[in-house]
């Protein structure tokens, strides 16, 4: 017991010392460089423009709605993305188990492609194929209302203000009405949804594997379809398996749109670097990355437990 | 195959033809397109131009920008020695990788290979001129990055994992601390922190490269995410071997490195080296910061105004070694853990 306070003790100091130095350091610097500490910086002016925001946003206005943008861009980006990465997650780790050979064997080589490559050159990829096979806006690619061009995807949308569709229309330089999605935002979602689907794929697979076979063929004799089996028998029980590895997919979709900065997309992480790059206010910029990643994790994991909880076997 | 098994699985049903049939055409078609482009219309000899007026796969891209891809502005005369020290490393990744290989003393000879590499590609001394690391690039770097990291990481994650599960308070919960600390934000980052942070820990005069801060910053983020792994196999190894190494009379350091380690790290083994290729391709963000690796010197060969525009090419060269070596570690876990299952039975 001694022995285990000293040791205790002796490491309590090498950490104190440590951080002594790290802070003392910083200090000195930080009054070089003639910086304040603190977060009252967010009230400054940004005086940087964003490309794309869910809310009104101006150079003129503060860093605080700067991030704000960046932070609903990510929310953006990753629920959009985490559902359809889902739902293709699903799809694709069904056909793995296909009976049919050809459909089987494609899945299995799109998962390894998928997964062998990084996320970044996958998302370079898919910027640089869509910049150059997409037209310029004058002779974009319409198909049902929807026009594809390399300034992005210009889609039909319900105006709540004048509750009416509201339809893309090209004018002189670029389409008005309707909504745009940026090309760098469509590059990213795709990007994140086929990459992130791989690995959903896998899981799911994994998940339907573990389902005793015994459980198939009893839903085959109470004359289920292989659709209905699936949907009221081993699905259920495939996702209790899959419940945790799917909550660290979400969540790795999340912190893997911040490499939304390679394709310059305004995500947080980008805005926040932006910022921390202008103000020098590095540490409490990070504090705020984290604080705000740490947040995600936490209500992920919060409704994954939830969910885990709502469909775990109840033992009567 | 016989043609009855080819019924049975493609033909089975309606759903089943339908789906077969619209795979078979949209693969010939596939396939037929990728023919045309890649071997057809591809330009194996001439200049940017060439490329441009055809509709094929530049060849010739490749060609020019092989070298610049691969190892960056690495001296031409002296390119003989990162190609021994390649070479010389995957000869002793092939000898090593079979589990029976395994002993203390090969590992000994492991780490004098890797410093024989190191010597090679860096010299500096007995003869061998320096090349200093901002001349390293391309895949040499992204392999230089990827190795000095699981090398430093996986011990440093190790240890992390035992003071994880320690019994001292203090060091269970700054290990708890810093591992979903660094768990919790994405690497990017932490890169960029590494970038502007480290710089202000340190005492005024003290310099660091920027490769260095990035090598740091990677090794902080795998360290944490091997932790995990290890700990995972901390937890699989039963109550009984603790307690048995203990009433041998074992002290702590001898109970770990004599019966627990190497039991827990075994059990591990195939999804430490799938978070080794995570961790291989998560090399590729050091392009963010402006480090030569691999993923740079593809995007910076598009750049050069000779040949202006060929990113496809340039991406898809990069994405086929990425792949392969990829694939390659992939296969061995798998190949490992039908070994290692072989072995316990």
């Amino acid at each position: 017991m001694k022995q285990k306070n000293i040791i205790q003790i002796i490491i309590l100091f090498f950490v104190i010392a440590a951080l002594g130095f790290v802070i003392y350091n910083t200090q000195q610097k930080i009054a070089a460089q003639n910086i304040s500490s603190g977060f009252d910086f967010l009230q400054d002016e940004a005086s940087f423009e964003i490309s794309e925001s869910l809310i009104e946003y101006s150079s003129f206005d503060t860093y605080k709605k700067a991030l704000t943008v960046g932070l609903l861009n990510t929310l953006k980006v990753s629920i959009l993305g985490n559902i359809l990465a889902l739902l293709l997650g699903i799809l694709i780790g069904i056909s793995l188990l296909s009976q049919n050979i050809l459909l089987k064997k494609l899945c299995q080589s799109y998962v390894e492609i998928m997964r062998n490559t990084p996320l970044l050159l996958q998302l370079f990829f898919w910027y640089a194929i869509m910049n150059s096979l997409l037209p310029a806006p004058q002779e974009a690619i319409s198909f049902a209302g929807t026009f594809f061009s390399n300034r992005g995807i210009s889609i039909p949308w319900f105006e709540f203000s004048s509750f009416s569709w509201s339809y893309p229309k090209f004018k002189s330089f670029n389409f008005e009405g309707g909504y745009t999605l940026s090309l760098e935002f469509v590059a990213l979602l795709f990007g994140l949804v086929v990459y992130t689907s791989a690995f959903i794929a896998e899981i799911v697979r994994a998940g339907l594997l573990s389902v005793q076979k015994g459980q198939w063929e009893a839903s085959k004799t109470l004359g289920l379809s292989a659709w209905q089996s699936i949907r009221f028998v081993i699905f259920p029980q495939a996702l209790r398996v899959a419940i945790p590895p799917l909550t660290s997919q979400i969540l790795n979709l999340t912190k893997n749109s911040s490499l939304a900065v390679a394709i310059a997309f305004p995500d947080f992480v980008s805005v926040a670097n932006t910022t921390m790059n202008q103000t020098g206010q590095a540490l409490e910029v990070i504090l705020l990355i984290l604080l705000v990643y740490l947040t995600f994790s936490l209500l992920t994991a919060a409704f994954m437990n939830w969910y885990n909880k709502k469909i775990s076997l109840v033992e009567r | 195959m016989n043609l009855k098994n080819i019924k049975n699985n493609l033909f089975k049903d309606y759903l089943n033809s339908t789906i077969s049939t619209m795979l078979i055409i949209g693969l010939f078609y596939t396939a037929y397109y990728l023919f045309l482009y890649f071997i057809v219309n591809g330009i194996w000899n001439g200049d940017a131009d060439t490329c441009r007026a055809s509709q094929g796969f530049c060849w010739s891209f490749i060609r020019a920008k092989f070298q610049y891809i691969l190892v960056g502005l690495y001296p031409d005369d002296k390119l003989w020695r990162p190609i021994s020290a390649f070479i010389l490393f995957i000869g002793f990744i092939s000898y090593i990788k079979h589990p029976k290989n395994w002993s203390s003393k090969n590992f000994s000879y492991f780490v004098i290979t890797l410093l024989l590499c190191a010597f090679l590609i860096r010299g500096g001394f007995f003869g061998l001129s320096l090349v200093d690391s901002e001349q390293w690039g391309g895949l040499l770097l992204t392999i230089i990055v990827a190795v000095c990291g699981v090398i430093v990481a996986y011990p440093l994650g190790v240890l992390l994992a035992l003071a994880r599960r320690s019994s001292l308070p203090l060091l269970k919960y700054l290990s708890i601390l810093y591992i979903e600390f660094i768990r919790g934000i994405p690497l990017i980052s932490l890169l960029f922190m590494s970038a502007v942070l480290l710089p202000l820990f340190l005492p005024e005069g003290v310099e660091i490269g920027k490769l260095f801060r990035a090598q740091v910053a990677m090794i902080m983020f795998f360290s944490a995410y091997m932790a995990e792994i290890v700990r995972g196999g901390l937890q699989s190894i039963s109550n009984g071997q603790y307690e048995g190494a203990e009433s041998l009379g074992l002290n702590y350091y001898q109970k770990m490195r004599k019966v627990i380690l190497p039991q827990a790290l075994k059990v591990v083994i195939p999804p430490t080296v799938n978070t080794i290729i995570g961790f291989f391709k998560d090399t590729s963000l050091l392009v963010i910061i402006a480090l030569f690796d691999l993923m740079y010197t593809a995007k910076a060969s598009v750049t050069d105004p000779k040949w202006v525009g060929f990113s496809l090419e340039s991406y898809l060269f990069i994405a086929v070694i990425y792949f392969i070596l990829c694939l390659m570690m992939g296969n061995y876990a798998k190949y490992l853990e039908k070994y290692l299952k072989k072995e316990n039975l």
